[in-house]
């Protein structure tokens, strides 16, 4: 993922080679050294201070708060002093019904995602690449990045107003077809189609750009010998367009599968109900409502640390496995 | 691709195929938001009985004059503005100048900070620990809370950075002739250079920043300090199981669905002036935070 960094070796270098000649040949301290630098680049680290603070009191103070999943946390004793209970919370969880309900529904919901939403986004960017006419390909881009764009409070209104027992234009439409209505929204077997689909609906135009980028960088000399040997478009597409963009692909598969215990939490709460809870909650909303609403912090925060590290060995395992077979990896 | 000749007929017969389903998929993505426009400009009784299919049916504004005449809805509105042009400002404060540091070869410890960064993009602490934190600052229930809290992503200030890699050392030291120092090259060279990239980390901001929902519902209790997100669930999400009010409209000129519907027209209309904007540049900000990935 990160770039091989090369110049901070040569940069010492050249630090040491200016520090000499202005020491005349003597080798200065370490110390010197940095000093000198930071005395010279001082405008760089204070450019960057302000970031790098952030992201210390943001997000890698919050990291040390994390202790409180192995222990009895309570609010006036504050993290430092509430006693440690071990694997307390841990083993709660794991005797608990409705966290291994949550823990089910996300790999399962993840997975239904993963298998239907998935491919929509490359076939999607294979379709846009064929088309000839620029306008109407612009059009038709301009239309489906936009649900991307609109928030999630608004998808699920207009899935909630869609979907209503009496008004809604699904409902209308099975009655169309001399159908009875449908509640669909408190039915707990129609949770994860209607959450899966909204997903899709929602963002497999925008995720195309991606492999839209990866078919921009395809070397036209390919399509070329192709149409000189007589290749169909159809062809061309299976056979240079799809292996070329292969490495993103797995890449993006690899990315989609270390966010596997990620769903898109926040439609889901959205969405739910205490109805549909045995098909839809899932591990982020489990830990919503035990630890904000609940106030069961460090349980809640027991079960997001499960979540992490459940998720971190996902993604370590996928890009291992993705290194092994086809030498394309995150990192 | 563009130019190529279309050799036999299996390949007009594709490339028709394939703009009919670009266009069925194009249209059933257009359909809910069409839908929901003209649910908001029908009559509560024809939305009720369900008659709305693609036009309005009793062409009335009474939902947006209701939507219109709750003060709330200008409150949260008000709040999502402030929330999102200050958060935006304060984003781009962080990002800039570390996004530039980063991406200076003569930054000690550049591998490190860099890694910093990213490492935020794979590995949080969590909801529950973010909240304490939060609360522990003494940031719950604060505007200012909302708007440093998010300002900065790693996601974009490695975008951000991959821009500033991407400019030619010879400005710089152009620059540096002319003895600047590292704030003049920063603002007088770096970020003219970058305005694509910085305008799309801008929009990213001014996008999350206005849908922003989750963590105002957390944080924020007062009601007047809510953004439209919070407000739009409040009257969507919660009172849809509240048969007293949908009865109660039941009999007037405008009905819950149609009043939801208004509702989110409106807060669909400031995203929808600005997209046109974000189009031509997005694209080019994707390919350029892809590159890392």
């Amino acid at each position: 993922m990160m770039r091989a960094d090369e110049s901070s070796g040569g940069d010492t270098e050249r630090l040491v080679a200016e520090a000499k000649e202005s020491q005349h040949y003597t080798q200065p301290s370490r110390l010197v050294r940095v000093g000198d630098h930071l005395k010279r680049e001082w405008q760089l680290y204070l450019l960057l201070a302000p970031t790098i603070i952030w992201l210390v009191i943001f997000l890698y103070k919050p990291m040390y708060g994390l202790q409180i999943a192995f222990k009895d946390y309570s609010v006036f004793r504050g993290i430092a002093n509430s006693p440690w209970v071990g694997l307390e919370h841990f083993h709660a969880l794991f005797g608990n019904d409705q966290f291994l309900r949550a823990v089910k529904n996300t790999i399962i919901i993840s997975f239904y995602s993963l298998l239907f939403g998935f491919p929509m986004p490359i076939i999607l960017a294979l379709m846009f690449n064929e088309v000839l006419q620029q306008t109407f390909k612009k059009a038709a881009q301009t239309v489906v990045y936009l649900p991307h764009f609109i928030s999630s409070v608004i998808i699920a209104g207009i899935v909630i107003t869609a979907f209503s027992p009496g008004a809604g234009i699904v409902n209308t439409v099975l009655e169309w077809l001399g159908l009875d209505p449908v509640y669909f929204l408190t039915k707990p077997e129609w949770f994860r189609p209607i959450f899966v689909g909204t997903g899709i609906w929602q963002e497999a135009g925008f995720q195309s750009i991606v492999y839209l980028a990866a078919i921009a960088g395809i070397s036209p000399t390919l399509y070329e010998s192709a149409v000189v040997d007589g290749a169909s478009r159809w062809q061309m597409m299976w056979k240079i367009t799809l292996p070329s963009i292969l490495p993103t692909i797995i890449i993006m598969l690899i990315i989609r599968i270390g966010n596997m215990m990620e769903v898109s939490f926040e439609m889901i709460i959205l969405l739910y109900q205490p109805a549909t809870y045995e098909t839809a909650d899932v591990v982020n909303t489990y830990i919503y409502r035990a630890g904000l609403q609940g106030g069961q912090y460090d349980l809640a925060a027991a079960a997001g640390l499960f979540n992490a590290v459940v998720a971190f060995v996902l993604v370590m395992t996928a890009n291992t496995i993705s290194k092994r077979y086809s030498r394309t990896s995150l990192w | 691709m563009k130019n190529m000749n279309l050799y036999s007929r299996g390949d007009r017969i594709f490339v028709i195929m394939n703009m009919v389903l670009l266009t069925i998929f194009a249209l059933s993505t257009l359909y809910p938001f069409i839908y929901i426009a003209s649910l908001s400009f029908s009559t509560g009784f024809e939305a009720r009985a369900g008659n709305v299919v693609l036009t309005p049916v009793g062409f009335t504004i009474e939902a947006y004059k209701r939507v219109l005449s709750e003060p709330m809805f200008w409150i949260s509105y008000r709040n999502t503005f402030i929330y999102t042009i200050f958060g935006t400002l304060m984003s781009l404060l962080f990002i800039i100048p570390g996004a530039y540091a980063l991406s200076r070869p003569q930054l000690y410890g550049r591998r490190f900070w860099n890694l910093m960064v990213a490492f935020t993009m794979w590995f949080n602490a969590g909801l529950i620990p973010f909240f304490l934190n939060m609360r522990d600052l003494g940031l719950l229930d604060s505007y200012f809370g909302i708007i440093i809290g998010f300002a900065v992503n790693g996601f974009n200030i490695i975008l951000m950075r991959n821009f500033f890699e991407a400019i030619p050392q010879s400005f710089e030291e152009a620059a540096r002739m002319d003895g600047a120092n590292e704030f003049q090259v920063l603002w007088k060279v770096y970020v003219p250079l970058s305005k694509p990239a910085i305008a799309t980390v801008a929009l990213f901001c001014i996008v999350a920043r206005w849908n922003g929902f989750f963590w105002a519902m957390v944080l924020l209790q007062s009601e007047d300090k809510i953004p439209l997100q919070v407000y739009l669930r409040q009257v969507i999400v919660e009172l849809s199981d509240d048969e007293e009010f949908a009865n109660t409209l039941l009999t007037s000129a405008y009905s819950f669905e149609t009043v939801s519907a208004a509702i989110i027209v409106c807060s669909i209309i400031p995203i929808l002036l600005i997209y046109p904007f974000m189009q031509k540049y997005f694209n080019k900000g994707i390919l350029l935070g892809g590159v890392k990935e």
